[in-house]
């Protein structure tokens, strides 16, 4: 019997042998760098890329008019010089003359009037659902929405020759070349016209930027090499970025450790909540946490009984303790918030954040339960009902059951916690289905309108159901303006009336980005929202 | 591979066939028939004899008072947190350590196992009453109406769970009740399926032939000489079935299914005590002993019912 | 023989219409659509996205125009991943499942048979206490555990395997022991229990008169008597494990058919949701079709419902 197994055992082996490809894939690349993607890239098709995932994988493929260096600050891409009008919405892009695609054909201005045409199109084949992004060029959105504008021609955008791009924009928007370098904005090769499929597999995948794709197993992994037509190539010295696609955080960690990746963490990855604590208290060098512009809150249903009441929403904002939270229960850094617009946002002369104190309210356990019951008797109850408060899975459950927990213990109020599957939690909120439900925003650009414009009435991601028409007119006003100091102040009213006078939402944090980094990567830069730009990275072991 | 089991078979089917014929069965289901109810209390008493089985039986019944006990007894609360005192190791104030917010992993330990119980075994009863059944009726009934159930439960099993769970979760709501439902829409399946198998095996025998031309009518058939028959099998599957529902519940609560926090069962503690296992080991091993220790007892004792009832197992 | 099986290819069809038409109501009940995203896209924009997917129009055309096109076996394209037709995603992701699962099916046959035989032959011995013992392990801790454990000890404390992806031989041992882990307790359980059945039967106790040994008569007539569950059992199995599971692709990283079908739901890849489901019903159908013929060969006095084999 002894011997069947035996033998038995054996044709596993060999079976096991024969079924898995021969050979392991040598690391012996210096100039390798490997992080993680979480998942598959939905589309690395510029006009359909529309998430952090995709975003990652283009920002190494891609180079728009301008691009953002290592500090923020807008230095030339593509364009290497431009003209602004007086009124601010005429721009002319001088494109460089050596800038070529992977193939080796120029990048001409047409190329970049194709591709903004092509995702505004409303008949794209599917239509863009980043085109909005778009909107700030004239007639974009009346264009995309098939609102009287029919013609491509009437958009502003035009290529006067090979080498010159005319943009007309819609309103004055002072962070127009910030948007320049962001990715809906990039090119499109012209082999897109007769290839619709341009970007789904590495063969027929044409890019400008310092990196051409290599590989793409589907699910698996996504392979980068130079692109040896990129204009600045002796800036880049990377022989390979490697992306896998792995969703597990823990297995993330573990790859990191067992030398599998080099980075891991935001903006693509996650290190889970507990380990990252404990990298935090050994003072691990590897680890790099840094603010986001991205803010952590509770959207309190602004339509439904107590919560249209701003004493109950004020008491319930005043009950918890924000320090306790970031401090011992999410851990990674995160600042307590007491505003909407996150730090790391661009103001008049600095930061947004450190111009315009987000002192709108304090704190105090007394005071709110003096509220609740204030606001309680003015909506005609004797006492706070039982509510729910909804969530999706992960660390938002431990931040929600911190939070009822403080409810309960300051304010004797029962919370009903409820987890919702993913898109059923979004179609509750979205409807207004809900008391108070866990929310985060991430700024599209670096400017407070991209937190500011969410709350205007009827706004496609006002889901709190919150109506002010001051607070609208001052929107509208900052809009208008191409003054930068009228703009803030316009911005900081209206956050006032937001969180100040109406605590339509309960901020709770600004979000960090936490990351573990061999001590051998050198050269990386971290945007303001936390996107990262590995093309100049260099590795130094 | 299919061509050499066959080889296997065939080959064994004529060494085999002297025994094949042999009416081994006849005199036992005879037995069950005429003197049911002594036969019942006979094997009580061989399984109140048998001392492994009921030391199985003895440490069940120890973790449900536990369970009911302990957390009514504690000082402590399931769900108040001390934010200072996180990841407590055991002690000799918190007796299994403090979880991510600080609270007592003693008292939501227990109440975890009462509600994992609750649910692992009414979710077992549920896919053992359904399925031996539909299992029966699958296998005993002729072709149509058989093959129709067939496919039924092959539908069934094969529909996306996950929509259905879903789905469950915004009409009804979340709650136990819910739970139960969405655990036994297709657990049951499998069950019947190996009901089925045994019952196809049994059905042509000797035994079942001769009391079919005696007059005994389908459903005394069946229930009374078959499934009897089938006893072994049956248990092995509910024993897995009270695992299996303790976890898919883990994973219905993250759906927003399952038990709703700050309650937690045994399920949700182990799976998200997985993440932090490397750093504090006790949070997952506690609740993950705890589990083993009642499933173990479990199967000893589901054995022992085997040995006990199964007519085919008397000597 | 042909008619019989002409008349099963049919039942087959009929059951993959009911099951298509049921998950199509089902999917479309479950609230959120593939565009419901955090940052929502404007109404205009999506409504143009719906159109061109034809999700605006009611809910029974869009069934009969899914259903015309299954009819001619076009799956169409996911509506996640861009440009990615629904037949290469279940293709090329069935390939990584196959290959893990065609191997943990293997192991947990084998080693689950061989210690329900052991554990009977010694029934209430050491071995079989043991047997059991670790069977019992097996089936009250999950895959995620296991999963989770062997990647820790043997991937980063020791790191004897890789943690992730399938380069090598040796990178399929942890999701092989991952995924066998429980249907090795579960068959050697099965195997056990029958097994002492078989040996308390007459016929054995005659085998055994005539002087042949325990083993002998276990491994050449009991397991053929005994091993009907462990059939049964195998048929839906391997349809599970060979499309993947989705706990251990995700621990080890793998880029199977369970992830794929797990993130469709929740991204209400509607295409992708219905061909991976069909795909994976056409898998259980056949399973459980082979597990009868296997019957038939174990025990040839069984008659499947259904039809008979005739020979």
């Amino acid at each position: 019997m002894k011997k069947k197994l035996l033998v038995l055992v054996s044709l596993m082996l060999v079976l096991t042998g024969v079924l898995s490809a021969c050979g392991k894939s040598g690391s012996g690349a210096d100039q390798e760098f490997r992080m993680n993607l979480t998942t598959e890239p939905p589309s690395l098709d510029v006009s359909q890329a529309q998430d952090q995932v995709s975003f990652t994988v283009l920002t190494g493929l891609f180079e728009g008019l301008t691009r953002l260096d290592a500090t923020g600050k807008v230095v030339p891409g593509v364009a290497e010089k431009w003209e602004v009008s007086d009124d601010s919405k005429k721009y002319t892009f001088h494109l460089r003359s050596d800038a070529k695609w992977s193939n080796g054909d120029p990048v001409t201005a047409q190329d970049f009037e194709y591709s903004w045409k092509r995702t505004l199109d409303p008949n794209l084949n599917p239509p863009a659902p980043y085109a909005y992004q778009l909107y700030y060029i004239k007639n974009g959105a009346k264009y995309n929405t098939k609102d009287g504008v029919t013609d491509a021609a009437q958009l502003g955008v035009k290529a006067i020759d090979e080498k010159t791009l005319e943009v007309e924009l819609e309103n004055p928007t002072p962070y127009f070349l910030n948007l320049t370098a962001f990715f809906t904005l990039y090119p499109i090769h012209k082999s897109a016209q007769t290839n619709a499929n341009w970007a789904a597999e590495a063969k027929d995948y044409i890019s400008n930027g310092p990196f051409k794709m290599s590989a793409w197993k589907h699910g698996d992994s996504l392979e980068l090499v130079p692109n040896e037509n990129y204009w600045a190539k002796d800036e880049i010295k990377l022989s390979k970025v490697k992306f896998s696609m792995v969703a597990d955080a823990n297995t993330e960690l573990s790859m990191y450790q067992t030398g599998k990746l080099d980075w891991t963490g935001k903006p693509t990855g996650d290190i889970p909540v507990e380990q990252l604590d404990k990298f935090r208290k050994e003072n691990n060098k590897e680890l790099q946490i840094k603010g986001v512009a991205s803010t952590y809150y509770y959207n309190f249903n602004n339509e439904k009984k107590p919560f249209n009441n701003v004493k109950v929403r004020k008491a319930l904002s005043m009950a918890i303790n924000r320090t306790d939270i970031v401090e011992k229960v999410t851990k990674a850094g995160q600042v307590p918030a007491y505003g909407f617009v996150s730090t790391g946002i661009f103001g008049v002369a600095g930061e947004y954040r450190s111009e315009v104190k987000d002192d709108y309210f304090k704190e105090d356990v007394a005071e709110a339960k003096k509220l609740l019951a204030e606001g309680l008797q003015e909506e005609g109850m004797t006492e706070m009902p039982e509510f729910t408060l909804s969530f999706n899975e992960g660390l938002h459950k431990t931040v929600a059951e911190a939070i009822a927990n403080m409810w309960k213990e300051n304010l004797g109020v029962n919370v009903k916690l409820e987890v919702q599957e993913w898109k059923v939690f979004l179609k509750n909120r979205q409807s207004l289905n809900y008391d108070i439900a866990r929310a985060g925003w991430g700024a599209d650009y670096n400017d407070p309108m991209t937190f500011i414009d969410m709350f205007t009435t009827g706004g496609g991601n006002n889901d709190i159901g919150f109506k002010n028409t001051e607070y609208d007119a001052l929107v509208k006003e900052a809009y208008a303006t191409n003054d930068q100091k009228a703009r803030v102040d316009a911005m900081a009213k209206a956050e006032k009336i937001l969180i100040g006078d109406n605590q339509a939402i309960m901020p709770i944090y600004y979000y960090t980005s936490a990351q573990l980094i061999k001590p051998y990567v050198k050269n990386y830069s971290v945007d303001f929202s936390g996107n990262l730009d590995y093309s100049r990275i260099t590795i130094e072991k | 591979m299919s061509t050499q089991l066959k080889d296997v078979v065939t080959s064994e089917q004529a060494a085999n066939s002297p025994f094949a014929k042999l009416p081994q069965r006849h005199t036992e289901s005879e037995i069950i028939t005429a003197e049911s109810r002594s036969t019942f209390q006979e094997s009580w008493a061989k399984l109140r004899k048998n001392k492994y089985a009921m030391s199985g039986l003895y440490v069940l019944i120890a973790i449900i008072v536990l369970a009911i006990v302990c957390p009514m007894i504690s000082p402590y609360n399931s769900y108040t947190n001390d934010l200072d005192n996180t990841y407590l190791a055991p002690n000799s104030d918190h007796w299994f350590g403090t979880d991510n917010l600080g609270r007592d992993l003693f008292v939501r330990t227990w109440l975890g196992v009462r509600i994992s119980l609750i649910v692992g075994f009414t979710a077992a009863l549920i896919d053992l009453m359904i399925g031996v059944v539909y299992g029966g009726i699958m296998g005993f009934s002729g072709k149509r109406l058989g093959g129709v159930m067939n496919k039924f439960a092959e539908i069934l099993y094969a529909i996306p769970y996950l929509l259905v769970v879903i789905l469950l979760g915004v009409v009804m709501g979340n709650g136990l009740t819910t739970i139960i439902i969405a655990l036994s829409i297709t657990g049951w399946i499998t069950m019947s399926w190996i009901v089925r198998g045994q019952i196809l095996q049994l059905k042509n025998q000797e035994y079942v032939l001769a009391a079919q031309s005696m007059g005994a009518s389908g459903s005394r058939i069946l229930f009374r000489h078959l499934i009897p028959n089938t006893l072994g099998p049956i248990i092995v599957t509910v024993t897995l079935s009270v695992p299996s529902a303790i976890f898919a519940e883990a994973f219905l609560s993250f759906l927003g299914l399952g038990v709703q926090t700050p309650a937690a069962s045994l399920g949700t503690l182990i799976s998200e005590a997985v993440s932090v296992f490397t750093l504090y080991p006790w949070v997952m091993l506690i609740p993950a002993s705890l589990l083993s220790i009642t499933m173990l007892a479990f199967n000893i004792f589901g054995d022992a019912l085997q040995d006990a009832f199964d007519p085919k197992m008397k000597k | 023989m042909a008619r019989y099986l002409g008349g099963k290819l049919f039942n087959i069809i009929i059951s993959l219409l009911v099951l298509a038409t049921a998950t199509f109501f089902l999917m479309k009940a479950v609230p959120g659509d593939p565009f419901t995203q955090e940052k929502a896209i404007p109404p205009e924009i999506k409504a143009n996205i719906m159109a061109h997917y034809g999700l605006d129009k009611p809910l029974g055309t869009q069934y009969l125009v899914y259903m015309k096109n299954l009819f001619q076996l076009d799956l169409g394209e996911s509506m996640k991943s861009q440009n990615r037709s629904v037949t290469t995603i279940i293709k090329e992701s069935f390939a990584t499942s196959a290959k893990v699962g065609a191997i943990a099916i293997i192991v947990s046959v084998i080693v689950g048979i061989y210690l329900g035989m052991m554990a009977a032959l010694r029934h209430k011995k050491l071995i079989d206490n043991a047997a059991m013992f670790i069977a019992v392990i097996g089936i009250s801790i999950p895959n995620f555990v296991i999963g989770a454990l062997l990647q820790y000890f043997l991937g980063v404390k020791f790191p004897i395997f890789t943690v992730q992806g399938l380069e090598g031989p040796l990178d399929y041992v942890l999701p092989t022991i991952a995924l066998s882990t429980l249907p090795i307790a579960f068959i050697a359980r099965l195997t056990r229990s029958t097994m002492l059945e078989v040996l308390t039967s007459d016929y054995i106790r005659t085998a055994k008169a005539k002087g042949l040994s325990p083993h002998a008569i276990l491994w050449q007539h009991g397991l053929r008597n005994g091993i009907l569950p462990v059939v049964t059992y195998l048929g839906p199995m391997t349809a599970n494990i060979i499309t993947g599971s989705v706990v251990v692709e995700r621990i080890f990283g793998l880029p199977g058919l369970g992830g794929h079908f797990v993130e469709s739901i929740s991204n209400r890849d509607y295409t992708l949701i219905m061909g991976i489901t069909i795909f994976y019903a056409v898998i259980l159908m056949a399973a459980r079709f082979i597990t009868d013929i296997v019957y038939i060969f174990v025990d040839p006095r069984i008659k499947v419902s259904g039809g008979v084999v005739k020979k």
